[in-house]
């Protein structure tokens, strides 16, 4: 069989989000990691809730299911147990994945059954016209928080390498290259991945990322942390983000002469996820990559070396504790 | 064992007869309970059994709301529920004497542990005098027996603590009612082997106890009494003692063995549906996939992804747990996927009466959804038919691609009966619609007949499909907000259904086809209504009874039935949900009869309702 392309991946319905939406350089890179991992189309279900993103489902030629509001992850759970040889993704939302369905995100880290969770975060209930979401930030005006939000919001990545997922990263959505290889990442490592993919929305919050995207500000807001490198940024590559004793801080150097001593960041070290997955801007930038890649054996793994033979037909299981009428 | 060759024994021959035990929920008497109907059993007898506990795993001991109950009916096969009165009741403390009392008919024999009767065991019960003593039982026939000092004399020598000793007494009791109703001890001699085989001083501290009691009876003058309770007239086979919960279990494996599909469970911890992922849980194989969910959202939707890659998907609750699948149940209607749900119905609103029984979550499995959404509701009517029901609810859920909600209740689910094990050639086989080639694959296209999509899963390589929530095409499955099409797919949902009704093998009249009075039933008030209209019968009265197991949707004989009649009886354990759904269904004036109380309805009730409504005619 010849290698399949993205294209291969793209199914015959039309399109159905906003033109500009960020869900469409998404499914982009969607396509093109399915491509290389290189499973033929009926190895993936792709597992969807309710929302903008999760009408991803019908836009790829996969399995796919589109199901209920927050209960994604459970659905998708039962399809990876069922059956472990399947690729299965989770296109969930900031409001499908962080509220409705915050419990089953939180218990299908915990079992770190082997989901491929992509969470496109536009930080809005985009779909039913433009709420505040778990991850709207404060003071953001939106038509559910007119005087500006009051809520503290989720950081996602905070969120899920606290509670143990074994593969964590962040993309934006208009990195194609970086999301993809993310998602190939994710679909090698066992166990749960979560990926948090920041999605611009057209509508309701079309300026809310520019700041990370124009060659402008964007290296001086964000971070891109890569295994084995120090945590460098800004436009002249003359920051760094360094871990110290009394926490991370910001160190400023002369480019062509950086300090040896920098902070190497290391995906293997949890401790290293934990302080870097809860930067921030203002004071510190906003960091992209893989936080977090470490073996953690599976859920579904688990299950099936425990329960490794049929079982008996229910004449045998009952017939135990039976006895004969004659 | 020692014989008492100079004692004279009685033999009192009886067709049936019912013995409930009553105790401290931490006495051991669901133990002692399902000891004795396991012993029944083994005998040939047919037999029933209920046990009936309070909510707390421990309440505060010696008090009325801690007491715990067993009651086993077993004789011939006049059997079919386990009895209102109690025949012979055996009392741990006063607490269970009072609160049983109401069990019993005058003439019957209590069997008593006067070593727990006493001065702040009897003030927690609210008794001013030892009623062993003061001739307030003068109705029964009393037999007391310091089973506390018999147990200590027994195992003086044992090494165990007091507290460890008096544990054991419960077996005592079991004893002494092995020797009355003549029953092998030896399966209980084989349980506490098994069970205590890692602790061999309790083993043998239980068995030697088990044995002294037997012993006591055969020896003491005030045992002057053995009674032989007739046997079953039972289909010759293998049997087990099953619980309908156990049979809930098993039925969905044998389902899915004979479909060759993988059996999958999702639930959630709830009473009284736990024990069916308990018995789950010990089963747990490659093709016995069980899963214990963060939630009952969670649990019934791992069901239906289980369902969606191909596996033969189920869950199992009760009515709060219903409550909260609702959502997920329309999900699954949408998406015509096979699903079975199994209900076990307790007391409600809300927490209600966590381990009493009920019937009233109808409306809830009928019409408890947003949008025309369809499902089969069926009931088990006992133990062992929920094995059956279950089955039958797995063969039409994958015939129909549909969710099939079973009602059983707390009643039948924790009460056994013996349960024949079916040869594989019994059990019927599964139809579906055969895929067709690649090419020609459309998710929502359809059999003429049974107007079922075809079952395509990953990794089917070529039918990659998309299917959910949202409104489908009929026949392609893409979405479509198109206005007919909603039209012709709610037509599709409905119809499907109703097709359904096709299956129903024809309703078996119970009792006098041509009486004026026909007594309907649904589900696990079976045994009750059957029994109390057989006892009307044969005195004399004119009196029919039917049970529906299919209630949505009804059987096509059903109307033509009921409008034979004079006059219809609902009989159920609700206010009146079914009685609602006829009158609504057929515009007939039902007669609706109801309680709510959490015990199942007894013949006795029945049989009362049946005299006072053939006195009106």
């Amino acid at each position: 069989m010849n290698k399949l392309t993205p294209n291969d991946f793209a199914s015959n319905l039309p399109v159905k989000w906003c033109p500009g939406c960020g869900d469409f350089a998404i499914l982009t890179s969607v396509k093109k990691a399915m491509a290389e991992i290189g499973l033929p189309h009926e190895k993936y279900v792709v597992v969807s809730g309710i929302g903008c993103s999760s009408r991803f489902p019908y836009y790829v030629n996969t399995y796919g299911y589109h199901t209920i509001h927050g209960r994604a992850i459970p659905i998708a759970t039962g399809v990876k147990l069922s059956n472990p040889d399947l690729m299965v993704f989770v296109v969930t939302g900031d409001g499908d994945a962080m509220s409705i369905g915050g419990n089953h995100l939180m218990h299908g880290i915990r079992r770190n059954i082997g989901l491929k969770v992509l969470m496109f975060n536009n930080r809005i209930y985009a779909l039913t016209k433009g709420q505040a979401s778990p991850t709207t930030q404060k003071g953001s005006k939106t038509k559910t928080t007119p005087a500006g939000n009051n809520d503290y919001s989720f950081n996602p990545i905070a969120l899920a390498v606290s509670l143990g997922s074994p593969f964590v990263a962040r993309s934006m959505d208009s990195d194609l290259n970086s999301t993809s290889s993310i998602i190939v990442e994710a679909s090698k490592n066992e166990g749960f991945a979560f990926v948090e993919i920041i999605q611009k929305c057209v509508v309701f919050t079309d300026k809310e990322f520019d700041i990370f995207k124009n060659p402008e500000t964007k290296d001086e807001v964000s971070l891109k942390i890569e295994n084995g490198k120090p945590m460098i940024f800004g436009k002249n590559k003359n920051k760094a983000v360094v871990i110290e004793k009394s926490g991370p801080k910001i160190v400023e150097f002369d480019p062509t002469n950086p300090p040896s001593n920098l902070t190497v960041y290391d995906s293997s070290d949890i401790n290293m996820a934990r302080i870097v997955s809860s930067l921030t801007p203002p004071d510190f930038p906003l960091p992209f990559g893989i936080f977090l890649k470490v073996e953690k054996k599976s859920y579904e793994n688990m299950y099936y070396e425990e329960a490794n033979k049929d079982i008996d037909g229910i004449d045998v299981l009952l017939g135990e504790n039976s006895y004969e009428i004659n | 064992m020692n014989k008492n060759n100079n004692k004279k024994v009685n033999i009192k021959k009886k067709n049936l007869t019912v013995v409930r035990f009553a105790g401290d929920s931490g006495d051991g008497i669901q133990l002692v309970g399902s000891q004795f109907a396991n012993a029944t059993a083994i005998s040939g007898n047919v037999l029933s059994t209920l046990p009936d506990y309070p909510a707390e795993i421990r309440a505060p001991q010696g008090s009325l709301g801690g007491v715990s109950g067993f009651q086993v009916a077993f004789g011939d096969d006049s059997v079919k529920n386990p009895g209102g009165k109690a025949d012979f009741l055996v009392v741990m403390n006063p607490a269970a004497l009072k609160v049983n009392l109401k069990y019993l008919d005058k003439g019957s024999i209590i069997i008593a542990n006067s070593g727990n009767f006493t001065e702040e065991n009897l003030k927690k019960a609210g008794y001013e005098k030892n009623p062993l003593e003061d001739g307030s039982l003068s109705n029964y026939r009393v037999i007391s027996i310091d089973a506390n000092h018999l147990v200590e004399e027994a195992l003086k020598d044992s090494g165990l603590s007091r507290t460890e000793i008096l544990k054991t007494k419960n077996f005592l009791m079991l004893g002494i009612l092995y020797w009355m109703f003549d029953l092998p001890i030896e399966v209980t001699v084989k349980w506490i082997e098994e069970k205590f085989s890692k602790k061999p001083v309790i083993m043998e501290a239980n068995k030697k106890v088990l044995f002294a009691g037997y012993n006591y009876a055969e020896n003491t003058e005030i045992f002057d009494a053995k009674y032989k309770i007739e046997k079953g007239n039972l289909t010759k086979g293998t049997y087990h003692n099953i619980t309908g919960n156990e049979a809930v279990c098993y039925a969905l494996i044998a389902a899915a063995k004979k479909l060759g599909r993988k059996c999958f469970y999702g639930s959630y911890p709830i009473t009284p549906a736990s024990e069916i992922l308990h018995t789950f849980a010990k089963l747990r194989k490659r093709d016995v996939v069980v899963f214990q969910a963060e939630d009952e959202i969670a649990a019934v939707c791992s069901s239906i992804g289980a369902a969606f890659a191909g596996c033969l998907a189920s869950t199992g609750t009760s009515g709060p747990g219903l409550a909260l699948k609702v959502e997920a149940l329309g999900l699954a209607v949408i998406s015509e996927l096979p699903l079975v749900i199994v209900d076990v119905q307790r007391g409600g609103p809300s927490t209600g009466l966590p381990t009493k029984t009920e019937q009233s979550d109808l409306f809830l499995s009928v019409f408890g959804r947003h949008g025309d959404s369809p499902l089969v509701v069926m009931a088990a009517t006992s133990p062992s038919d929920c094995f059956d029901t279950v089955y039958e609810a797995s063969r039409i859920a994958v015939k129909y691609m549909t969710p099939v909600i079973v009602l059983t209740s707390a009643y039948i689910a924790q009460g056994s009966e013996p349960f024949r094990i079916p040869s594989d050639k019994e059990l019927k086989s599964f139809e579906y619609m055969t895929l067709p080639e690649p090419e020609n694959f459309k998710p929502y296209m359809r059999n003429n007949e049974t107007l079922s999509r075809p079952w395509a899963y990953p990794p089917l390589k070529g039918y990659e499909h998309r299917i959910g929530g949202l409104e489908k095409s009929n026949i392609e499955g893409n979405v479509s907000y198109d206005p007919d099409n909603h039209q012709i797919m709610t037509d599709i949902r409905k119809e499907k259904i109703n097709r359904i009704a096709g299956e129903i093998p024809p309703i078996q009249i119970h009792g006098d086809k041509n009486s004026d009075l026909l007594i309907v039933g649904w589900g696990s008030t079976y045994g009750a209504i059957t029994s109390a209209v057989s006892k009307a019968v044969a005195n004399g009265m004119k009196a029919a009874s039917i049970n529906i197991k299919y209630l949505n949707p009804l059987p096509n004989d059903l109307e033509d039935i009921l409008k034979s009649y004079k006059k219809v009886v609902v009989v159920e354990e609700n206010t009146g949900q079914f009685a609602y759904m006829l009158r609504a269904n057929y515009l007939l004036d039902v007669v609706s009869k109801t309680k709510v109380t959490g015990q199942p309805y007894t013949t006795e009730e029945v049989y009362s309702i049946i005299e006072s409504e053939i006195k009106k005619f």
